[in-house]
């Protein structure tokens, strides 16, 4: 039996591209690139450090958005992934986080039905468009298997059932024993994404498919605009702060002594 | 007509790109300066696959396009030209021959391990007394028995000190010459009597390694005759042309990378109160050598896709690397004086990429021998 694992990975527009228009506050989008997301990268390559080791294993990447998001699923194909699926389609446009999740667990059943049940989800933690970090765990909560979030380090044994994972936290980390089936959310500290192969980007026999919501069955009263509960109310850019300063000293008195000096001459004391 | 590149090909922009950021670019400087052939950036190269961008992949090949190979060996030379010649003249010089004249047991035994970049390849043409006049071979090779011997010593040869498979030609019909007196030989590191001599002291691409060849009784099986006897000079003059669209995309590949970190500067560096980007005598000029890269780009990309189709490229070819070298050694000049005192300098990338691009008007055909090219072809009637 196959080894098979599924990541989700989402097109996002290049941030270290993007520009903000200062009179309305909304993304400049024109001629921005699209990129596989960031976290989603590192989910990919944990997936295909997996294949590398052993031979059985089948990586799908599994993604829903606009056609054009194809081109992301190119590139995770040229990386190493076996096929990628998209889920696309007008009924599902618009989706918030929930909405989304209940499009990708329909596309996962979908995928079970023709493939036989996965053995492990890789996710990336948050896509940097909406920063939610939420469309992971909705879909492990949805197809009822375990989850772990934030995932810096990952082991599994060789009888490919017992995982250990060391999940970051804001002020250490967790050492979380896990079993397939489960889902896992990678951080960029999980590992460093290959490059595409050029035998990759040439080969001729990519399995790209696109599925709309009749393919996976889902019911359109849980997906798109108007199902989603979330909506955006307002969005806005946070003004610039400016550089912050390192008060200098040889010790902590002479630096004490400085602040003092700095601030009393801006008057704030 | 159609300008606008495949999904393919784009991704190879975008892939090659990522990996020149990271891998090569960080290392250009010194490497530079340590006058050191990048082993590790070779590896990685092998690993990707760029070192075997157009063959077919039953050989290993990542069964790409011309454009595709044109377009990596500009990316990677926009970081560094030192790396993007030693993936230029392993695919194009030594690569190509076995693939177009080998017999199919030379090209199963040869190819696969140089196309994953298992084994590094070269060419060996030039001699002391034989660089534009390549009829003036003075390495010998002589049939004895079941082996061929080889005489002579070969100069300036690109990858020479770290390649694993060499293409060389020697004279095995001094009357003959250029008219069937030259043949090509497959020859492998370790061959006896062959051995490595100097490596040059160069002006740039100090990086790849450009050493003599030497052979002293060198012997090496029949079989290792690539082409027909007396078939060497065609062997090379084709060679030629498909290594042109290599060192020509080198070439647009420094321009590229020094125009960009002049553009960069320019629209940093103030003088008189002003940013350099705003004199528009230095604007104009930019706006001058961005026309000349553009045109280098569009003839180098049709003398590729003139390869994918199998028409004849010389003339493409050599108009190609013509201009492309001639615009990289005006666009580094340029850029190196827009920089003004720091251009001078190690300390900012257009020195070197001012060095390395001369050489590109010299080897693979110097320019005037690019203008005999296409002379030839205007008036060989």
């Amino acid at each position: 039996m196959a080894f098979k694992i599924i990541v989700c990975a989402k097109q996002v527009p290049d941030t270290n591209e993007i520009r903000i228009n200062p009179e309305t506050g909304t993304l400049i989008r024109d001629g921005v690139p699209s990129i596989l997301n960031n976290d989603d990268a590192n989910a990919l390559e944990e997936a295909l450090r997996i294949k590398d080791k052993y031979d059985d294993v089948v990586v799908t990447v599994v993604s829903m958005g606009p056609p054009q998001a194809t081109d992301m699923l190119f590139e995770c194909v040229a990386m190493g992934a076996d096929d990628a699926i998209l889920i696309s389609d007008r009924a599902v446009g618009g989706s918030d986080t929930w909405a989304t999740s209940n499009a990708v667990v329909a596309g996962i059943k979908r995928y079970v039905k023709d493939n036989g049940e996965y053995d492990l989800i890789f996710a990336g933690r948050q896509a940097i468009d909406g920063d939610t970090a939420q469309v992971g765990p909705q879909i492990a909560e949805k197809l009822d298997i375990p989850q772990v979030t934030y995932v810096e380090e990952f082991k599994m044994d060789d009888d490919r059932k017992n995982i250990t994972v060391k999940r970051k936290m804001e002020d250490g980390y967790e050492l979380i024993k896990i079993q397939t089936p489960c889902m896992l959310t990678a951080i960029k500290e999980l590992n460093e994404p290959r490059y595409m192969n050029m035998k990759g980007i040439f080969a001729e026999d990519k399995d790209i498919k696109t599925w709309n919501a009749d393919d996976i069955d889902v019911d359109r009263t849980t997906v798109g605009l108007k199902a989603s509960p979330t909506n955006v109310f307002r969005s806005f850019t946070p003004k610039p702060k400016g550089k912050g300063i390192i008060v200098e000293g040889d010790c902590n008195k002479d630096q004490a002594t400085n602040l003092l000096i700095a601030l009393k001459g801006k008057h704030i004391i | 007509m159609n300008f606008q590149l495949t999904k393919e090909q784009e991704f190879v922009r975008q892939m090659v790109r990522e990996f020149a950021t990271n891998e090569v670019e960080p290392l250009a400087a010194d490497i530079d300066q340590e006058h050191r052939f990048p082993t590790e950036t070779v590896e990685k190269m092998a690993k990707y696959g760029l070192l075997g961008i157009p063959f077919p992949t039953e050989l290993g090949g990542a069964g790409g396009d011309y454009i595709s190979y044109a377009i990596t060996v500009e990316e990677l030379s926009k970081a560094c030209g030192s790396t993007g010649v030693i993936c230029s003249a392993h695919t194009s010089l030594c690569c190509w021959p076995i693939f177009n004249y080998g017999t199919e047991e030379q090209k199963e035994k040869y190819l696969p391990n140089l196309l994953s970049g298992k084994h590094l390849g070269a060419f060996g043409l030039t001699e002391p007394g034989a660089g534009t006049d390549a009829g003036g071979q003075q390495t010998k090779a002589v049939l004895d028995g079941e082996d061929w011997v080889l005489n002579g010593a070969k100069v300036f040869i690109t990858n020479g000190g770290y390649a694993d498979v060499f293409v060389v030609f020697a004279m095995t019909d001094k009357a003959k010459s250029t008219h069937g007196g030259i043949s090509a030989f497959i020859i492998e590191k370790g061959d006896p009597g062959f051995s490595i001599g100097k490596t040059e002291d160069k002006m740039g691409i100090n990086a790849s390694s450009t050493t003599e060849l030497i052979f002293q009784e060198c012997r090496i099986p029949k079989d290792r005759l690539l082409n027909k006897v007396g078939g060497g000079f065609k062997v090379a003059l084709s060679t030629l042309d498909g290594g042109r669209i290599g060192i020509a995309s080198q070439a647009l590949g420094i321009a590229q990378g020094a125009f960009d970190v002049t553009v960069e500067y320019m629209t940093q560096r103030k003088q008189f109160g002003r940013k350099l980007s705003k004199f528009q005598a230095l604007a104009f000029e930019m706006a001058e050598m961005k026309t000349r890269i553009e045109a280098a780009r569009l003839l180098i990309y049709k003398a590729a896709d003139m390869k994918d189709k199998h028409m004849d490229i010389s003339e493409a070819s050599a108009m190609a690397k013509l201009y492309a070298a001639e615009t990289a050694m005006y666009v580094t000049t340029k850029c190196v004086q827009f920089h003004g005192g720091y251009g001078y300098t190690k300390d900012y990338p257009v020195e070197r990429m001012m060095r390395d691009a001369k050489i590109t008007e010299i080897y693979e055909g110097t320019s005037e021998v690019q203008k005999l090219v296409i002379a030839g072809h205007t008036f060989k009637k």
